[in-house]
């Protein structure tokens, strides 16, 4: 008895012993959550944006943090799933958390209310809810640097470019293929729009989780609309049987246009030959020939010390999980400035987010300059320019194609964006803060 | 009245009248939209497209009629075998294999997994009832799941044995625009026949073939004429385990071989509901109605529910069979006494 109860002195002193090590090390890091999926079926994809995302931070924590303050980071496995986001967006949220990185559409849509009443940032870069752009209804959440709507607006601003100009799409046929799901549905408000103002015919074609038979789908869309231009809203396992079906049915490659997120090396590179001349947007470099990502290929992968194989560093996903960390470092260096250099509060870092003023030399100091266009976060303007340029694949490289396009925002996306938060925010009896 | 008379004279009745409206029907229907009902051109081209496709689904189909046959355990691990073996042919490729050898060496591979499988698991569940074995296999579809992707990584790898994928055009002067073909689900119907001819010959004609068909009956009458179970278990296995190559070689040939492969058992589901689950020709023929009856859904009747409803369709098909014909339309009809 005498043992027993030594025994579990002992236990309750080490873990007392622990927990104050653990305070003491939290206390002076910069927690940031990483909401990743490397299991499931769209694991192949979350999986690079994954390693992007964490040897971002290695690199700065070697190279001494963020003005000194070094990022503790750590992973939840969402496997793409709305519950297990939830799930895992309660295990990681704390008062010192920096950001949230939901990593899907659905998982995003279930946290707005909750991140906001836990004054938690979230940035769902190039996803999400593109209504979360107005910062006076969602003031904890950032789309930036463009949204689905600015998207599916650039596509058709690609699309009438290459017919000769807006009034030739007058009596065009375009056709989307989506994910059913509440990411593929985000850009159909805004093609119907479009479709209206510019007399083109609009044909949706929904599919469904995961994506791995669309033979129906290809049948209706090569065979019988046959339309002029053809956009995609896939993701991971959806993507390539796509390019493959379209190429059986004969459809032109160079006129199937994929979103950011059907744009990928694992996208492409199961269709082989088929896949040559399928287009998809971007909104950041592929390579490895930015300042920043050889940092981190010596200062992290040449010590070891790196997250995936050494080379998938500078592939597109990988790509983009290293500029959504760079954004994040970048709000943090901003709030910094305004509230101190320490740990903060994600109340404080998302004034660093509506702070956020990446211009050309703030790129070039952070190595980043010729990977991404720069951006401006205001209080009212969570997305920034919305631009995005075009990508073809050659086969064994993703070349761009077009200059950077920038949407139609003022006249068309901003009214539709504060239109959608008013009505969110009416739903939800929400009052929109003043931003002056 | 004499019956046969009445029957006659119904059927003469009946069948004109059936005819007259099936033709005001369509009429009706190419009313509404000529280009979309009465293109019959692009309906036989769908309807060619599904059967296609039914059959790569009857390759799945087929390994869980064969370990369900065999033993009256629901094979859940079924698709993750397929996935397995995908993955172990393009490691073996990707380790400079040709294509033919890897096939080989992958078969043994599925071999060895078999005689593992029912030394480790299912040998010491002898006797048990079957939930439990079913739920053993649950247990072998997470392992294998897992362990493949360990050893083989997860990204998306590419399959290629060298099957043209192009497209084929036929009956140009029938049809406005032709029909058109994938000729990459034309092979793949001719493996999937030529699957179908081995095992119905393996089942037919040989020893072992009749111990299976012996032991699928019943279990205590085998063994008591001295069939071994254990083997019969471990070759039945093995075959289901090639049969879950071929599947693989196919569906990652056309999808890439990843982790979803693993969810195509879903897609094989009604295909057994509907050709029951201890028929091989059920597999086959219950693979055709479901190819061809999502494809005709989906383009025909999916603008109406707003799209992607084949999965669920295939679904609603098979249990609308299971109403007329519960044991599936070739599955053995079950008479217990009181």
């Amino acid at each position: 008895m005498k043992l027993k109860a030594l025994g579990l002195a002992a236990l309750g002193a080490a873990a007392m012993v622990t927990a104050t090590a653990f305070t003491a090390t939290a206390a002076d890091k910069q927690f940031v959550p990483g909401l990743m999926y490397r299991s499931g079926p769209y694991a192949p994809n979350g999986i690079p944006f994954a390693n992007g995302f964490s040897d971002y931070f290695k690199m700065r924590n070697a190279k001494g943090g963020i003005n000194g303050v070094e990022i503790e980071y750590e992973e939840c496995d969402t496997a793409y799933n709305n519950d297990r986001g939830v799930e895992c967006y309660e295990r990681l949220k704390r008062p010192g958390a920096a950001a949230i990185t939901p990593l899907s559409t659905g998982i995003t849509y279930a946290l707005i209310d909750r991140a906001t009443a836990d004054k938690i940032p979230v940035l769902s870069m190039g996803y999400g809810r593109t209504a979360a752009s107005d910062g006076t209804v969602f003031p904890y959440v950032f789309t930036l640097p463009a949204t689905y709507w600015s998207g599916a607006d650039i596509i058709v601003n690609y699309i009438a470019k290459n017919e000769g100009g807006y009034e030739n799409l007058k009596g065009k046929k375009i056709a989307l293929v989506y994910h059913d799901s509440a990411y593929g549905k985000e850009p159909i408000a805004t093609l119907e729009a479009l479709a209206e103002k510019h007399g083109f015919s609009f044909h949706p074609f929904p599919v469904a989780h995961p994506g791995l038979e669309q033979k129906a789908t290809w049948l209706q869309i090569g065979r019988q609309v046959r339309p002029d231009w053809t956009a995609m809203w896939g993701w991971g396992v959806m993507n390539s049987p796509a390019i493959k079906e379209a190429a059986a049915v004969g459809y032109p490659m160079d006129r199937f246009i994929g979103i950011w997120w059907s744009g990928s090396e694992q996208d492409v590179t199961p269709a082989g030959a088929q896949a040559v001349g399928y287009k998809s947007l971007n909104f950041h470099g592929t390579g490895t020939e930015y300042p920043a990502i050889q940092d981190i290929l010596t200062l992290v992968h040449d010590a070891g010390n790196g997250t995936g194989p050494r080379e998938e560093v500078g592939t597109v996903l990988y790509n983009r999980g290293v500029m959504n960390a760079a954004v994040i470092a970048e709000a943090i260096h901003t709030a910094q400035g305004m509230h101190g250099q320490t740990p903060l509060t994600g109340e404080q870092i998302r004034d660093g987010f509506e702070a956020l003023n990446i211009d050309e030399a703030r790129l070039e100091s952070m190595g980043l300059a010729g990977f991404m266009e720069s951006i401006q976060i205001t209080c009212a303007d969570h997305e920034g320019t919305g631009r995005a340029f075009v990508q073809q694949w050659d086969g064994s490289n993703w070349t761009p194609v077009s200059d950077w396009v920038e949407p139609n925002r003022s006249g068309l996306l901003r009214p539709m964006i504060e239109q959608a938060a008013a009505d969110y925010a009416a739903e939800k009896g929400i009052t929109p803060r003043a931003c002056n | 009245m004499n019956p046969t008379a009445l029957r006659f004279g119904l059927w003469l009745l009946v069948t004109p009248l059936l005819i007259a409206a099936l033709g005001l029907g369509f009429k009706g229907l190419a009313a509404v939209d000529s280009s979309l009902f009465f293109a019959w051109g692009y309906f036989i081209e769908v309807l060619i497209a599904g059967l296609l496709q039914g059959v790569m689904y009857s390759l799945v189909a087929l390994g869980f009629v064969l370990i369900f046959k065999a033993s009256g355990i629901f094979n859940f691990a079924q698709g993750s075998m397929v996935l397995f073996a995908a993955l172990t042919m393009v490691g073996f490729i990707e380790m400079g294999l040709h294509w033919t050898l890897a096939f080989v060496v992958t078969a043994a591979v599925m071999v060895l997994l078999a005689l593992a499988i029912e030394r480790v698991v299912l040998r010491p569940l002898v006797n048990q009832p079957h939930i439990i074995l079913f739920m053993a296999t649950i247990g072998i579809f997470y392992f294998l799941d897992g362990f493949g992707q360990t050893l083989w990584g997860s990204d998306v790898k590419v399959l290629d044995i060298g099957i043209s994928k192009a497209p084929i055009i036929v009956a140009e002067g029938v049809f406005e625009n032709g029909l058109l073909i994938n000729s990459f689900d034309l092979v793949a119907a001719l493996v999937g026949a030529v699957l179908v001819a081995g095992l119905a010959v393996f089942f037919q004609y040989t020893r072992v073939g009749r111990a299976l068909r012996a032991v699928a009956d019943d279990h205590q009458a085998a063994l008591s004429v001295g069939i071994p179970l254990k083997t019969i278990w471990a070759i039945v296995w093995s075959v289901a385990g090639i049969v879950a190559l071929v599947a693989g070689i196919m569906w990652g040939s056309k999808a890439g071989v990843q982790f979803s492969l693993a969810l195509i058992a879903l897609k094989a589901l009604p295909v057994l509901i509907l050709g029951g689950f201890t028929s091989i020709p059920g597999a086959i023929v219950g693979g055709l109605i479901i190819g061809a009856g999502e494809q005709l859904a989906e383009v025909f009747l999916g603008p109406i529910f707003g799209g992607a409803i084949q999965d669920w369709f295939a679904y609603m098909l098979a249990l609308v069979f299971l109403l007329f014909r519960p044991q599936g339309l070739f599955g053995e009809k079950i008479i217990e006494r009181i």
